[in-house]
């Protein structure tokens, strides 16, 4: 009997613990915010189609396993991306410019992959990193901006996408090689830049994915364990405290953007030099004066992975899952639109995730205390009986 | 049978990994200032806060007027004429005085706030208890002093009768503490009932009625004020005696370890110069006290001593090295340790642990960090030996976030980091602002070991018997120039306030501490 009480308490002691470690927290509220995020866009299907709704939603909740290598493909782009914001945003730099850092490193990619003539093994390995130059370009602008002259990242970053768009969309036109202006998009790319596939029928899914993956667990590494992620984060949390401890803020500042523009080069060089599920055609861009919309998801990503590289990882994954299975809901009429709104809504709740956070674990805490006081109640009259 | 107006009976208040408050009771009666005595990190803002609304107690009940009252936030409490001056003023910067008061209250006629009869009653109030404001002064524009007349006020708009003034006198120069106090004494004659939280001695016996004494989140005793001493109270408070001098040997003074000349610094709020050609020098083996009152350049100064601002002119010289133009990592290792003047703003970061913190000016070097990588174990096992060493305490211990931490044990984390890092130099800068007699007494010890260790020491304070007590050598600095050198043992704190307030100077500096 008083073996098993102690247990319990040792197990409630546990949970105690668990909701005061930050990650749990994180990862709760990631998860309420999904929860409530799916429910409220149930009832948009609801409401948009009743009849349909039920099985729209089952596309959307499922619909991605039937596809999961396409989930993969579609996920490597924003888990980049995700990756470019998050981290900036860890030294408290809101890097909105994933966009234009991404459509530059595309390009780059692209570039090389059209206009340099490398052997087969090495082609779309030098392709690769030529996007991330090119992202590492388009972050060390507003870094020096920001650092130096203390313009704010935001304003020049989303410039920085409008000009990086405006810039690639007129290069790619300009080059024969690239564009094919009858069917207005690039051409195909050669196969040996293509990265290779992980082969999977029927998906685009490749390489691509396990870089990301491991490039996110090498940012988490680089944020948890080195002397830059903790001038970085104490960057973040306060710069003044920074300043007066003699770190680099204007080498961090920089450095910071270059890093992030880095990945999300990378995002657009992954997208891009993936090889197409039809033999002998690959990836296309059409410049159309479209901001890329990877770039935004970024944010989103961010976001609901608490800005934390292993969170990205995981909700970049999930926002591919239900933007596949979304697109699945067409087969019961529903427009893709509705899906934009359940990720949005999930977006929405996300922010409410501190609220959520402090809440969940004042419910826990206040149960655990009212078991506590009902079983000191028993022990009481226990003992008067005895 | 006394009447006590408000009643706080056996409340406990716990958060994580602390009782903030254990089984503590408090009586207030009708018409007295009770004074609420105790370290930093005892519980008295806890226990305060638990009776305006802002937190809510596990344990113990609250009665007004002996009848029990539940109070869940700021509005119950002022509903039942609870009212309560902030350490930290809740004051809307971009707002009037008027607009301020009226905050929350605001007389109005479907929607339009009707000013005029405010007006009226802020003047009256004003006038009544000599709390003079300009009612149409914006709050960013209007002194410290005049922004608690502000809070003041709004606890007397609401005609609460129950005031509680969180350390009130903290951010006061002495004129206006004198006056608050006269304010105070005025109000309980008047029927209105006072909670008075503070750690300064001097203010309890001179206008509290009662006194009730906490120790780290326990009840400790309750007494009246006229039947005790400053030493009884202290060692109450501490549970131990507390030396009001500071013990020092005679000075071992050495070589020249910071030498400062025409440094001159320029201001960020007017024209003028901020600081104008200092020169002085700091031996090994000195405390070397920087006095003044706010605001006459000493920040600046210390800005650009530290790296944190440029100078327009002039150099420094640490330990015969031109540092002048050095950055602040340079002046670090050069042998700078510097205790900030505003812990949050620079001198931690308060989303860290206490273990971060720690090493935050040493991460960098190889016995923390190995190919750039941090030596978590190393980190730690440093960070438990200061803890012990400075008896720093905490929830969680090396893990602890520093923002959950009490004021005086955030700065012993500072003053043990500073302190234990390679130095020769050590620059205080208030370092025992809002903090209780037992903090101090163990900083003031920290500073004259540091001396005795051989190291020079450059206090700034702004408290004239810290100037008085812990110094060796006092330099007066008065809108931005050294107005006077003055020995602690053959000076008095009467002349010494001559020279702070600018009525007094002497220009010969350089030729009396020759040797």
């Amino acid at each position: 009997m008083q073996d098993k009480n102690r247990s319990s308490r040792k197990s409630m002691l546990n949970l105690e613990n668990l909701t005061h470690s930050k990650g749990f927290s994180a990862f709760t509220a990631a998860l309420l915010a999904v929860a409530l995020g799916l429910i409220f866009g149930f009832i948009v299907m609801l409401v948009a189609s009743p009849g349909n709704a039920l099985q729209g939603f089952n596309y959307v909740l499922l619909g991605g396993f039937s596809r999961f290598g396409n989930v993969l493909y579609f996920a490597t782009p924003i888990l980049m991306t995700g990756l470019a914001v998050g981290f900036a945003f860890k030294m408290g730099l809101f890097n909105i410019g994933a966009s234009g850092q991404y459509t530059m490193g595309m390009f780059f990619a692209l570039y090389v992959g059209f206009m340099w003539d490398l052997p087969p093994g090495i082609h779309w390995i030098v392709a690769i990193f030529a996007g991330m130059l090119g992202g590492m370009l388009w972050g060390f602008i507003p870094g020096i901006f920001k650092a130096l002259l203390n313009v704010n990242e935001v304003i020049t970053s989303i410039m920085f996408n409008y000009i990086g768009m405006y810039l690639v969309d007129m290069w790619i036109q300009s080059n024969a090689v690239i564009y094919v202006s009858s069917k207005s998009r690039t051409n195909y790319l050669p196969s040996t830049v293509q990265i290779p596939s992980l082969g999977i029928d029927g998906s685009n899914v490749n390489f691509g994915i396990l870089f990301a993956v491991i490039i996110g667990i090498i940012l988490f590494i680089v944020l948890q364990k080195t002397t830059f992620g903790y001038e970085l984060k104490a960057t973040g949390f306060n710069k003044h405290a920074s300043a007066y401890a003699g770190m680099k803020g204007k080498r961090n500042i920089i450095l910071t953007m270059v890093i992030a523009g880095g990945l999300a080069g990378l995002g657009g060089a992954f997208a891009i030099l993936a090889p197409s599920a039809i033999a002998g055609s690959s990836m296309t861009y059409e410049p159309i004066s479209i901001i890329a919309a990877n770039g935004f998801n970024g944010i989103a990503v961010a976001l609901l992975g608490s800005s934390n590289p292993i969170g990205i990882i995981f909700s970049s994954i999930f926002i591919s899952h239900i933007q596949r299975g979304g697109s699945l809901a067409n087969l019961v009429g529903f427009k893709p639109e509705i899906i934009d709104v359940v990720i949005a809504v999930i977006i929405y709740f996300s922010a409410f995730a501190m609220i959520m956070k402090a809440g969940l674990a004042k419910f826990i805490k206040t149960r655990l205390k009212k078991q506590d006081h009902s079983k000191g109640l028993n022990e009481d009259v226990t003992k008067g009986e005895s | 049978m006394d009447n006590y107006i408000v009643e706080m009976l056996n409340i406990t208040k716990e958060f994580p990994g602390i009782i903030a408050n254990d089984n503590i009771t408090l009586n207030l009666k009708k018409g007295e200032v009770h004074a609420l005595l105790g370290e930093n990190g005892a519980g008295k803002s806890t226990l305060m806060s638990v009776l305006f609304g802002l937190y809510q107690a596990e344990k113990g009940e609250i009665r007004k007027d002996g009848n029990k009252v539940t109070i869940n936030n700021p509005n119950d409490a002022n509903a039942l004429g609870i009212g309560m001056v902030h350490q930290h003023f809740k004051l809307v910067e971009i707002f009037t005085v008027l607009e301020n008061i009226i905050l929350g209250v605001e007389p109005n006629t479907m929607g339009f706030i009707q000013k005029s009869d405010a007006r009226a009653k802020v003047v009256e109030l004003s006038e009544k208890y000599g709390l003079m404001v300009n009612p149409d002064a914006l709050i960013e524009e209007i002194s410290v002093g005049m922004q608690q007349r502000v809070e003041i006020l709004k606890m007397l708009y609401r005609e609460n009768e129950i005031l509680i003034f969180d350390e009130p006198t903290a951010v006061l120069t002495p004129q206006e503490i004198k006056e608050l106090l006269k304010i105070m004494r005025g109000f309980a004659e008047e029927g209105k009932s006072i909670l008075f939280i503070t750690h300064k001695l001097n203010e309890i016996m001179e206008v509290a009625d009662r006194c009730t004494v906490l120790r780290k989140g326990k009840y400790v005793g309750t007494v009246n004020v006229k039947e005790t001493t400053k030493e009884e109270l202290s060692k109450m408070m501490v549970g131990r005696d507390i030396s009001f001098n500071v013990d020092k040997k005679p000075m071992a003074i050495k070589e020249v370890v910071l030498a400062v000349s025409n440094v001159t610094v320029p201001s960020k709020l007017h024209k003028n110069n901020a600081v104008k050609n200092v020169t002085f020098e700091v031996r090994a083996g000195e405390i070397v006290c920087l006095a003044g009152i706010d605001g006459n350049g000493q920040t600046e100064f210390v800005s650009a001593l530290t790296g944190l601002e440029k100078l327009s002119a002039g150099s420094i010289t640490l330990c015969g090295k031109d540092i002048t133009k050095a950055s602040i990592r340079a002046r670090s290792i050069g042998g700078m340790s510097h205790i900030p003047e505003d812990r949050h703003k620079h001198g931690l970061v308060l989303d860290y642990s206490l273990e971060e913190n720690m090493v935050l000016q040493r991460y960098w070097e190889p016995t923390f960090q190995k190919n750039g990588f941090i030596k978590f174990d190393a980190v730690r096992n440093y960070a438990e030996g200061l803890i012990k060493r400075f008896d720093v305490r905490s929830g969680q211990g090396p893990i602890t976030p520093v923002r959950s931490m009490s004021g005086g044990n955030q700065q012993k984390v500072i003053i043990a980091r500073e302190i234990d890092k390679k130095h020769e130099v050590l620059v205080a800068v208030q370092p025992t602002r809002g903090l209780d007699v037992g903090a101090i007494e163990y900083i003031h010890k920290q500073l004259v070991e540091s001396r005795d260790a051989g190291k020079g020491v450059l206090l700034v304070s702004l408290e004239l018997d810290e100037v008085m007590n812990v110094s060796d050598r006092i330099l007066v600095m008065y809108e931005g120039e050294i107005v006077g050198e003055l020995d602690p043992k053959t000076t008095t704190v009467q002349e010494l306030g001559l020279y702070m307030s600018g009525a007094k100077r002497n220009t010969v500096k350089e030729n009396n501490h020759a040797g």
